[in-house]
């Protein structure tokens, strides 16, 4: 049997080949075939993962929830001291200083990450800001994100904060950020599906001893962290109830 | 039972008033008039158990309440009420939650040294195969003018609430 393998779509490019080489190192780990099929979009993620054609997924803190809840997801391990963190960012020149300074019926550059976006809706709402009274321009990536403010199509963009931090420093230098959060316990996880259970105590002992391998360093570099951690199954449970009481809206 | 609290965790002027805590009696409060502005960027998060005891707190918590970690754990959640909030808000709170649903509102809180904050807050009830095992708090920075409002309502609804007591 393959397994599908997949990636929460808001991974950053520079990662990509590294996805693969781990994927290659996950089959020799379990002696089992994967599949890597990376999702162009969060709409192509969400519909595999309805048709339940995902096995194992690297998912975002938002996605976890649904696979955790209603698909009968087990979190396995986290990336080591990578909290999903965001940023709200202003052109260079902007007259804005802090968020309250952003009147209504401002232009807000995001993306289709919904756990990103949603937090950055969150950090909006001082300044009075919410769905109803923005106006709301979705771009593919981040860059374009902050191609959008450097252009003046909109005065106001929401950043995943490390992709933020790693966009080239003539574009950050342009930019200015109003906010960045410090949330602290928001973060992705490695998730299994139904038909990798009888895999699951192995594969998460190998993914926490990654790091200690010959090559696994290298092997964790290309994706952007220093090692897996162990996640205890109440602290996704933890995670999803915090992400329920920041999605939750009375008006909605 | 909650301790009533020191003069000398306060500094500056402070106004000494008894609050009524349902089921733990009263609690002496020193307040000083003065507000500590929410953090920008920050959520302030908390567990409790069924009856209110906190469970656990994040940093952010610890930092804008004032009190150490081991003085939280193990403490009610009404170590944080102010006298300014009205008691039907936290009825409204309780009863929401206990039903299984999500509550929202804007809070007024105590910290240790007596100065307060807004927040506002949402409570999520924790629920675990099918029962609600705790409840987990969430607080973030609110919008000035929704602070305003509530500053009016709320005094309304506590002038209302003394007059109640006559």
């Amino acid at each position: 049997m393959t397994y599908i393998f997949t990636v929460s779509p808001d991974f950053s490019p520079e990662y990509l080949s590294g996805w693969f080489v781990f994927n290659t190192w996950l089959q020799k780990a379990l002696d089992c075939r994967f599949h890597l099929e990376l999702m162009e979009d969060f709409q192509r993620l969400h519909r595999a993962i309805a048709a339940d054609k995902i096995d194992l997924i690297y998912a975002n803190p938002y996605d976890a929830a649904l696979l955790v809840r209603e698909k009968g997801f087990t979190a396995l391990a986290k990336p080591q001291g990578i909290a999903d963190e965001v940023v709200i960012a202003v052109a260079a020149n902007s007259m804005a200083m802090a968020v309250e300074d952003l009147p209504p019926g401002v232009r807000v550059a995001s993306t289709d990450d919904p756990d990103v976006h949603l937090i950055g809706m969150i950090l909006l709402e001082p300044a009075g800001l919410h769905k109803e009274n923005v106006r709301l321009e979705i771009a593919g990536n981040y860059v374009l994100v902050a191609k959008k403010l450097l252009q003046g199509e909109c005065e106001v963009g929401i950043f995943l904060a490390r992709a933020f931090d790693e966009l080239s420093r003539p574009v950050r230098s342009q930019l200015k950020v109003l906010v960045r959060s410090d949330i602290q316990v928001i973060h992705h996880a490695l998730m299994a599906g139904p038909r990798l259970i009888d895999k699951i105590d192995a594969l998460t002992s190998a993914l926490v001893k990654l790091a200690q391998e010959p090559k696994g360093q290298a092997l964790l570099a290309q994706l952007g962290f220093t090692g897996w951690g162990k996640v205890a199954p109440e602290e996704v449970e933890f995670m999803i109830d915090l992400m329920d009481t920041l999605a939750y809206s009375p008006a909605a | 039972m909650l301790a009533d609290m020191n003069p000398a965790w306060v500094t500056g002027d402070f106004q000494e008033k008894v609050i009524k805590l349902y089921g733990l009696g009263v609690r002496r409060v020193l307040v000083v008039d003065e507000e500590v502005p929410y953090p920008d960027g920050r959520l302030i998060v908390s567990r409790t158990d069924l009856t209110g005891v906190i469970t656990h707190v994040n940093r952010s918590f610890v930092e804008m309440s004032g009190y150490a970690e081991e003085e939280l754990i193990g403490a009610p959640h009404s170590i944080l009420r102010h006298p300014d909030m009205p008691k039907a808000a936290f009825r409204d709170l309780w009863d929401t939650i206990q039903r299984g649903q999500i509550w929202q509102g804007h809070v007024k809180n105590l910290r240790k040294d007596g100065r307060y904050y807004w927040v506002k807050a949402t409570v999520i009830p924790n629920v675990r195969c099918g029962r609600i095992i705790g409840y987990t708090s969430v607080r973030r920075k609110p919008d000035r003018r929704k602070v305003e409002e509530c500053k009016m309502l709320y005094a309304q609804m506590r002038a209302k609430e003394q007059l109640d007591c006559l």
